[in-house]
């Protein structure tokens, strides 16, 4: 390895009882590089993408955070090690404000900690951060307002920022566009790319538009194992990917990369 | 941006707290306030757990308990000698011992915040209370400890002795606690007690331990617990196993949510409220308890946001300013509320009459009236203001809910 890896799977494997989700997945991801993880339903994506943060441990085999195991590490000191994730069903704090979402999700980066002589309104860093992603997010008008009272859409923006809001270098987005119609997806999808710049991206997406506009790389999971790590060229030439998944979903070469 | 410090509020309270002896004459009533002081304490301390930190615990009475018995302590042992600890300062050694208490129990209770979180701190309740009775000696069991608050030094007079010393330093204590504990609601801290409250999971995802952030709630909790208990060693010179009892922390739980947990100003009602019920409405009827437990069940059905729930609504819907519309139908659910009330007490003071008859014979009085348990007149009439008071009411909510949603429950 000459290029550091942000993340890094090796021969990952996870069972639930006797079914094997995950068959021995290796993965490494350079540092800055934006990844999709995509596969047909039951391929073992959303165990696979628990498996990178930290959620569920691995039965056999080492995930690696910027050369670090985190195996049996908590959500916190994982999220402290520099991994920041989102999640499918939108997750926030639904009575605090948007303003405080964004905040508490900025506060530990910040070495805030757990202060208690200190005005949370006075933490002008997470103030200016929670600003300025508001700003980014559409989200400026709502900031006042109790996250649970937010559209759809908008809670969807809000868990985008509430990940993003801790600068950590290595960002996993689970669904980030589920449910959205096109419009929004399109510009969802911009969003992601500018609030994620220069960092190590991971996202599990459906949406084969959203995968080929933002990947540099996509991985392609089939029945627990990787079948392609490539570039979305490569990937959609390769016959072996559209043979086991693809097929006429694939946008065609020619309109690819809208 | 800050929206806890309203000054003007908070000079109003302080001008409360001061005038409030004045306001009425007599030594019950200045007990009345000692005792409302202490308890406000208590429900704000509560609610740091339940309102800010969406823990349910059924073993606070621990912490004020405990602190109580320093307080007890150090009043006995520290103060006379030279030079001894100032009684201004034995509720703090109160404090300090609650604090140290939810330390040492925090660890254990907070790994979740839902029913594993009540479990537990019904079991330490359960727990400190029987230790307590099963050493007398230490605790003074039921009879309990008593102590002298009239020690050491008197700086400009001061000896405690007279009861309106003690309530203005009581007032003094209130005023700092509730203050610090409404700042606390606006430190980075409180704002993550906040979020756990909310979705801990997602808390630890942004880099906090949830367990760490209840834990923290709960040592900040306990210490103003402990103050509370030790300004009540204070107030009344004695503390007994039942100050660390389940009937306590119930007490805590029960009026805390009255009062509304939504906000801090709900707790400082609940307080009010304790002291009202319990001293008051105790003296008054022998089913007091069976009032507080129906009054309870109507507000978890029909106001979960408790009596600051209940005035916030009302304050919104003066504001949006048609209330000359809605204002007779509102009056009627009050007048037939009322006649419901009066039709309900009857029936109950009636059914507990029962009971003295014997003793008593079988009339009593009730609301300037004579009622007799052995005529059927008396049922009668009971049952008939119940359902004369409930047809209207329940026909005006309706209409009221209509014509007005949202506008009060």
């Amino acid at each position: 390895m000459s290029k550091a890896m942000a993340l890094e799977l090796r021969d990952v494997h996870k069972r639930f009882g006797r079914t094997e989700v995950i068959r021995g997945v290796s993965l490494s991801v350079p540092a800055g590089e934006r990844v999709a993880l995509i596969g047909p339903n039951g391929a073992g994506k959303s165990t696979l993408f628990n498996l990178m943060s930290g959620s569920l441990s691995p039965d056999q085999g080492d995930v690696l955070l910027q050369g670090r195991s985190i195996a049996g590490r908590k959500p916190h000191e994982i999220n402290r090690m520099g991994l920041a994730r989102s999640f499918q069903i939108s997750n926030v704090f639904p009575r605090l404000s948007v303003r405080d979402n964004l905040r508490c999700s900025a506060l530990w980066s910040l070495g805030t900690g757990y202060a208690l002589f200190r005005w949370l309104h006075r933490c002008t860093e997470a103030n200016q951060r929670a600003d300025l992603l508001m700003e980014q997010l559409g989200l400026s008008a709502q900031a006042g307002v109790p996250a649970q009272q937010l559209s759809y859409a908008e809670q969807r923006a809000l868990e985008l920022g509430m990940t993003v809001a801790g600068n950590a270098p290595v960002i996993l987005l689970d669904e980030p566009t589920a449910g959205m119609s096109q419009s929004e997806t399109v510009r969802f999808t911009a969003l992601i790319r500018s609030l994620t710049e220069g960092k190590t991206l991971v996202t599990v997406e459906h949406d084969m538009g959203v995968v080929f506009d933002l990947a540099d790389r996509i991985a392609v999971l089939v029945q627990g194992q990787v079948l392609a790590f490539d570039t979305p060229d490569a990937i959609r030439a390769n016959p072996l990917v559209q043979q086991a998944y693809l097929g006429n979903m694939l946008p065609s070469t020619t309109e690819g990369g809208r | 941006m800050k929206p806890v410090l309203h000054k003007g509020l908070w000079a109003g309270f302080a001008l409360l707290l001061v005038l409030a002896p004045w306001l009425h004459d007599g030594g019950f009533w200045l007990s009345l306030l000692s005792q409302m002081g202490i308890a406000v304490i208590a429900c704000l301390s509560f609610n740091i757990l339940l309102g800010q930190g969406g823990m349910l615990s059924f073993g606070h009475a621990v912490y004020s308990g405990l602190g109580a018995y320093a307080a007890m302590y150090a009043l006995n042992h520290w103060c006379s000698g030279t030079p001894g600890l100032p009684v201004t300062l034995v509720p703090l050694v109160g404090g300090l011992a609650g604090m140290g208490c939810a330390t040492l129990l925090g660890w254990l209770s907070t790994r979740s915040a839902g029913t594993a979180f009540a479990m537990i701190t019904l079991a330490i309740g359960e727990l400190v209370f029987a230790v307590a009775l099963m050493l007398p000696e230490l605790s003074g069991g039921e009879a309990g400890l008593s102590g002298n608050r009239v020690v050491g030094a008197a700086p400009w007079g001061m000896t405690f002795g007279p009861a309106i010393q003690v309530y203005y330093l009581i007032a003094a204590y209130t005023l700092v606690c509730a203050a610090l504990m409404v700042a606390f609601t606006a430190t980075p801290l409180g704002r993550l007690l906040n979020a756990v409250r909310d979705n801990p999971q997602r808390v630890a995802f942004v880099g906090y331990d949830p367990r760490w952030v209840r834990t923290l709630a709960l040592v900040i909790s306990g210490f103003f617990a402990g103050v509370a208990g030790g300004l009540a060693t204070l107030n009344f010179e004695i503390v007994n196993a039942e100050a660390l009892g389940a009937a306590r922390s119930g007490a805590y739980l029960l009026f805390t949510f009255l009062g509304g947990t939504a906000t801090m100003f709900g707790p400082v009602l609940g307080g009010v409220l304790m002291v009202l019920a319990t001293v008051l409405l105790s003296a008054w009827t022998q089913a007091w308890l069976l009032y507080l437990g129906l009054l309870f069940m109507v507000m978890v059905i029909w106001a979960p946001d408790g009596l600051a729930g209940l005035l916030q609504a009302h304050g919104r819907a003066l504001r949006q300013g048609n209330w000359r519309r809605w204002l007779p139908l509102y009056m009627g659910l009050w007048l037939s509320g009322m006649v419901v009330l009066c039709g309900a007490g009857a029936l109950v003071e009636m059914t507990y009459h029962l009971q003295l008859q014997a003793v008593q014979g079988s009339a009593l009085r009730y609301l300037g009236q004579t009622l007799d348990v052995t005529q059927t007149s008396s049922w009668l009439m009971g049952v008939g203001m119940l359902l004369a008071g409930l047809l209207p009411f329940l026909a005006l909510r309706k209409c009221f809910a209509l014509a007005h949603p949202g506008a009060a429950a």
